[in-house]
């Protein structure tokens, strides 16, 4: 279809109002966060004042230890990961029941974050559930404060991440799985393939993309989108040993109202992701290609 | 005899495997339950019962939690105000991406799929990035501790997964079915409205089911956009719950039931719709 100048005015109209609310929540904060991240923000005026900000930033402990957990958080990506395949060919080899199973195993995904979070730092606590469990059954030595001591804090909070993310690994690994042609597997069963060698051959191959596009969605999670988890959970202490970046840029704003600083954070945390959603783009594109 | 024997050993070798394999599954469901059924059955005990029984059923039932919670200040408002901000955003983001949408599927232009791109690129950008300016702007505005504000803010946010999942339903509509309609003299619009519309029933459905659910559900922009007690949303107001009933466990509890049991009874209903809306933004079909 040639394309009138009836067209473009047409086009422009039905964009238009979309194109204007995405410009201003996405594209004019990420300008102006840039912006910011070289000046001293006060609430009337702007005072440029160079890489004073990062300078800061990368000097600040709290900040480094914000983006050291984040790393470790990325412990969850490969287990995440694991546990997601292995499900997903458990519920596919054993088809009775699969329904059932699919809507326990996704209802923690749809769970509020602030709702999980509440009910785990209530088992998590120090007379919480699993520590009155623990010392019901004489297994008193294994107890151990765990939100509310450094060494622990960050794994429980990783374990409750697990938790809720497994079920959208697990359903969506699932879905690719039930789009394998069922002769491949029956091929390779003829071939005599075990159980292992039949998984390598024919589930590692076929669902290679979606592993790949959930691997780096988990590591995005991972290093950006857990700030409701701590809020709720541990409010990034105790000391900074749950401190996650986006805590650190919320605290800073927000309770420190330094808002420099925090959009050096933010444009520091906004490279890194930006990474991974080119990588994400390229997996994306190489789908549509096949 | 050597036959037979490898048969019989199959047999027992699936016979395990059957097992083995339910039996793992049964541990992950426990494990995925286990904490909702915590939050139920805490929900009804007394505060007194809970310091000792804190594992297995209540021995009475202490209903007056569940009223307790709504005299507990504000909860009602609350309650209100996140049913405003998930209608009022829903309805926004749809019609917007609806028409963005239609633009993106039916003309034929050269940088549609470059804009298309973008936009899927958005859908992983985290809030947090964007929520310094945003405030800096909207104080000198006048729209923190605006309702209208903030579901321009959750519009925004849900526009470029739901422009993706239109983007992609409208162009599977043949070609053929829209011709006809424009050969019929429909203009433009009208073909929207009385031909596209009804056949994408199901992706606007699924929206519907996945935006209400992201909206219902989000913290952070609701903490720092709306600050006055009386403006906020249930799930700050648990946060606040939490600090506040620190000793009572179960009232917190009742009001997590509260809460959830929207989001439950919608997911029982739509499962197909949750399920293909939450995962079709990764997995073409």
């Amino acid at each position: 279809m040639r394309i009138k100048r009836r067209n473009i005015i047409e086009i422009v109209l039905y964009l238009l109002p979309a194109m204007l609310v995405i410009g201003f929540v996405f594209f004019f904060p990420i300008v102006r966060v840039i912006q910011y991240s070289f000046n001293r923000v006060n609430p009337r005026n702007l005072t440029f004042i160079g890489l004073t900000n990062y300078q800061i930033l990368f000097t600040d402990d709290v900040f480094l230890s914000g983006l050291k957990n984040n790393i470790i958080l990325l412990v969850a990506v490969p287990i995440i990961i694991f546990l997601s395949v292995f499900f997903a060919i458990l519920l596919y080899e054993k088809m009775g029941g699969w329904k059932f199973y699919r809507f326990v195993l996704f209802l923690p995904y749809i769970l509020a974050i602030p709702v999980v979070g509440v009910v785990f730092s209530y088992i998590f606590q120090l007379n919480g559930l699993l520590n009155f469990f623990l010392e019901k059954l004489g297994l008193k030595f294994l107890m151990a404060d765990w939100l509310g001591s450094s060494k622990w804090a960050l794994w429980t909070v990783m374990f409750v991440i697990i938790w809720k993310e497994l079920g959208f690994g697990i359903v969506l690994i699932f879905a690719r799985l039930m789009s394998v042609p069922k002769d491949l597997y029956e091929a390779a069963e003829i071939d005599g393939a075990n159980w292992i060698q039949k998984h390598i051959h024919v589930t590692v191959p076929q669902t290679r993309n979606v592993v790949s596009f959930l691997t780096v969605i988990t590591i995005i999670t991972m290093l950006s989108w857990v700030f409701n988890y701590i809020y709720v959970m541990t409010l990034g202490g105790p000391g900074s040993s749950t401190m996650v970046s986006e805590y650190y840029i919320y605290q800073t704003a927000f309770r420190y109202h330094n808002m420099g600083q925090a959009s050096a954070a933010s444009v520091v945390l906004f490279l890194i992701t930006f990474i991974f959603v080119i990588i994400q783009t390229r997996i994306r594109g190489r789908e549509e290609v096949e | 005899m050597e036959t037979v024997k490898q048969k019989d050993y199959k047999v027992r070798k699936n016979y395990f495997a059957f097992f083995g394999r339910q039996f793992l599954l049964i541990i992950l469901t426990l494990i995925s339950l286990y904490p909702l059924f915590f939050m139920f059955i805490t929900a009804i005990k007394s505060k007194e019962e809970y310091v000792f029984n804190k594992f297995s059923f209540p021995k009475s039932i202490a209903w007056d939690n569940f009223i307790e919670v709504f005299i507990g200040k504000n909860f009602g408002q609350w309650f209100i105000n996140s049913i405003i901000l998930t209608v009022g955003s829903v309805i926004v983001s749809l019609a917007l991406a609806v028409l963005a949408s239609y633009a993106l599927a039916r003309y034929q232009f050269k940088i549609r799929d470059t804009i298309l791109n973008f936009i899927i690129s958005l859908m992983v950008i985290p809030p947090v990035i964007m929520v310094v300016p945003l405030f800096v702007f909207m104080s000198k505005v006048k729209l923190i501790n605006s309702l209208p504000g903030v579901i321009l803010l959750y519009t925004g946010l849900t526009l470029p997964f739901s422009i993706y999942l239109l983007t992609t339903f409208f162009r599977s509509i043949p070609q053929a079915i829209l011709d006809s309609s424009y050969i019929d003299g429909c203009s433009s619009m009208r073909t929207l409205t009385s031909i596209i519309m009804p056949l994408s029933k199901p992706p606007i459905i699924t929206l519907i089911v996945v935006n209400a659910l992201w909206v219902w559900n989000e913290l952070m922009i609701a903490l720092i956009f709306l600050q006055k007690d009386e403006l906020k949303t249930l799930m700050i107001g648990i946060t606040v719950f939490k600090s506040r009933y620190n000793i009572n466990i179960p009232l917190t509890m009742m009001g997590l039931v509260v809460i959830t049991i929207p989001m439950i009874v919608l997911y029982l209903f739509g499962q197909k719709y949750f399920v293909q809306g939450l995962v079709s933004g990764s997995l073409k079909e």
